[in-house]
């Protein structure tokens, strides 16, 4: 009897727990496999890139990727209207791109938790009045107030970071306030309450970080909003400007040759599409093993 | 009922209020002199100045100008453009129905097949078919859909020469613009061939704009039908020796169709952000291309007039959807 009393496991760390559910989703932990390589293609970008992605050269303008007729190795991916090399673009891309996602993501989420928390401990006047603010900037298409909001900021990529991680900062806001009100009603809250603790206390030690599991969820979805935005913003002109090597801003340059040169097309679209597809990959994943519902079933 | 009304009609006014201030502001913060913009290269003698800023009202204190801004609004003024001189109300509704049609094909497009899509992708839980078609949801959910649009083009334009690249119909056809919507007007035109022609402008915009909201009505088909799946009345139904099709096409779909529903109009808006990037690439002449050209002419009336009216618009249909589902699910109204 002892033995087998001994030789039960401890409880795993939550950690361990979470990574055990996660792993079980197969497409997932490849979201994430395909997520940490373009990470590393991000933070390395500079050592890696064969050539200096703003660099013209001049005799080798529109050259097919290698394996297509006229190329070469020289160029693997080919070169873009101006002579410059993709595949040093796409790589230096990345960077521009997971440095719009963290950036967008992390103020988003930031403001949006406050907001969330306070909302959810506010008196109700107070809860109302935040609550219709953000229905008011979920009225308007995201998109829409993305591109006028930096219509008034003036075109940048920085205006765009703002300008989306504005239009994201609700659904944060929403949700945050959401998960305070249900645990607010649970022992464990009026427990430390009758225990003295302090609003403050209350607030973002006792009762946050039981609500962060939905919360993750939605960072990493609007990671990949982010990137999508932020590229459909330099699309239409609006985000990141030539000739800096930003996915979007690379295809919104290379529209008119699309009939002539489709791989200035096809790269930025499928980096664009495999980064967003791998992180809604993850996100998927991280839903699953974080929800309690699903998990024991 | 009639309070959960009233409970949704109150709310819906101080969101009405704080769309019509924020989009009022907008065009307060911007930079450069409205009346400067407006005047152009040609310039303004002071006179001239002082004059158009006692018209437009720019020279009273602000909470005035907003009042008579609301006032304006609620009339159905909502100014004129700077660049065509027309009142920002009347082109709206110009060209409101392009976009109008484009979206109601791009959503029966997703509805047509998504709600099979996932249906089947439910019914087959695990299988190839479902893991092949939710993977194909996914990455129909991920796609950035102005790419998307150029590889179609590049396909079925460039390479196939199937349809055309761009505009509503063929130059060659000319008849009198009826109600707005091309379809119809070709119709009605009896030219010969007009009809065709605006049905295969309509394709290529049709597909993009429908991506987004047919992986997600397939998704959530899908994940809605496996809930309901699960329930004892289809137990029952099975027990009683129905067929498959009955219970799954009726008995669990009509149940399933509750969040279904709820997520369609809800994508009222992400179609409205879509036409925007769809419009401009497709030289569609709706309203999502109408705002960011005005957005690069800097046409302030207009950017102010179109993003007050979207959201209104955008508010409508989700309250709508808000009192529908409060229709069909007696449950909510309670609360």
């Amino acid at each position: 009897m002892s033995d087998i009393a001994q030789k039960q496991p401890s409880r795993p760390s939550a950690l361990a727990e979470f990574w055990y559910y996660f792993r079980e989703n197969r497409g997932a932990v490849f979201g994430m496999w395909i997520f940490i390589g373009f990470l590393i293609l991000a933070i390395f970008a500079p050592v890696l890139v064969p050539y200096d992605p703003t660099e013209q050269f001049r005799e080798h303008t529109l050259q097919p990727p290698v394996w297509a007729e006229g190329g070469s190795w020289e160029f693997v991916l080919g070169t873009d209207p101006l002579g410059r090399d993709m595949l040093s673009r796409l790589i230096q891309g990345a960077q521009y791109s997971f440095f719009v996602g963290i950036i967008v993501v992390s103020v988003a989420a930031t403001g949006g938790i406050f907001i969330g928390v306070i909302s959810g401990f506010a008196p109700k006047w107070a809860d109302t009045l935040i609550m219709r603010i953000m229905d008011i900037i979920l009225a308007f298409p995201s998109l829409l107030l993305a591109l006028v909001l930096v219509a008034i900021l003036g075109p940048s990529l920085t205006n765009a970071m703002i300008a989306i991680a504005i239009v994201l900062q609700p659904h944060y806001v929403r949700l945050t306030r959401a998960s305070v009100l249900s645990e607010r009603q649970k022992d464990y809250v009026t427990s430390a309450r009758v225990a003295g603790a302090s609003k403050m206390r209350l607030m973002f030690i006792t009762v946050l970080p039981n609500c962060l599991a939905p919360i993750i969820v939605q960072a990493a979805l609007s990671f990949s909003t982010a990137i999508l935005d932020a590229a459909a913003l330099g699309f239409l002109g609006m985000g990141a400007q030539p000739p800096t090597p930003e996915w979007g801003t690379m295809l919104a340059e290379a529209r008119e040759f699309i009939l002539r040169a489709w791989w200035v097309v096809t790269f930025p679209g499928v980096a664009i599409l495999i980064t967003v597809l791998a992180i809604n990959l993850m996100g998927d994943g991280l839903r699953d093993a974080l929800d309690p519902k699903l998990k024991r079933s | 009922m009639l309070k959960f009304l009233t409970s949704r009609l109150l709310t819906f006014i101080p969101t009405f209020l704080g769309v019509t201030l924020i989009s009022f502001a907008f065009i307060r913060v911007l930079p450069g002199d409205p009346i400067i913009v407006m005047a152009g290269e040609r310039g303004l003698t002071e006179e001239r100045y002082a004059e158009l800023m006692t018209q437009f009202g720019f020279d009273k204190p602000m909470i005035a100008q907003f009042w008579d801004y609301f006032v304006g609004v609620l009339q159905g003024d909502l100014g004129q453009s700077y660049v065509t001189k027309k009142p920002v109300w009347d082109e709206f509704f110009a060209l409101f129905p392009a976009t109008l049609e484009l979206s109601a094909c791009a959503m029966i497009f997703a509805i047509l097949l998504g709600l099979p899509a996932g249906v089947i992708a439910a019914v087959n839980r695990g299988k190839f078919f479902d893991r092949a078609l939710m993977s194909t949801a996914l990455i129909g959910y991920s796609m950035p859909i102005f790419w998307w649009a150029l590889l179609l083009i590049i396909v079925f334009s460039g390479n196939l020469q199937w349809t055309p690249v761009s505009g509503r119909i063929d130059l060659i056809y000319y008849f009198p613009n009826e109600t707005g919507f091309m379809l119809y007007d070709a119709f009605v035109s009896g030219q010969k061939g007009a009809l065709w022609s605006a049905v295969r402008h309509l394709i290529l915009p049709t597909i993009v704009l429908g991506t987004i909201p047919l992986a997600v009505i397939a998704r959530q088909t899908r994940s809605a039908m496996l809930e309901v799946l699960g329930e004892d009345y289809i137990r029952t139904a099975r027990a009683k020796g129905m067929s498959p099709i009955r219970i799954n096409g009726v008995h669990a779909l009509r149940n399933a169709l509750i969040p279904v529903i709820t997520v369609i109009g809800l994508s009222v808006g992400t179609l409205l952000a879509g036409a925007i990037l769809t419009e401009s690439i497709f030289s569609w002449p709706g309203i999502g291309k109408w705002m960011v050209d005005s957005i690069f002419r800097r046409d302030y009336p207009v950017v102010q007039g179109g993003l007050l009216l979207i959201a209104v618009m955008v508010m409508i249909v989700n309250l709508l959807v808000d009192v529908l589902y409060g229709v069909i699910n007696p449950k909510i109204r309670k609360r």
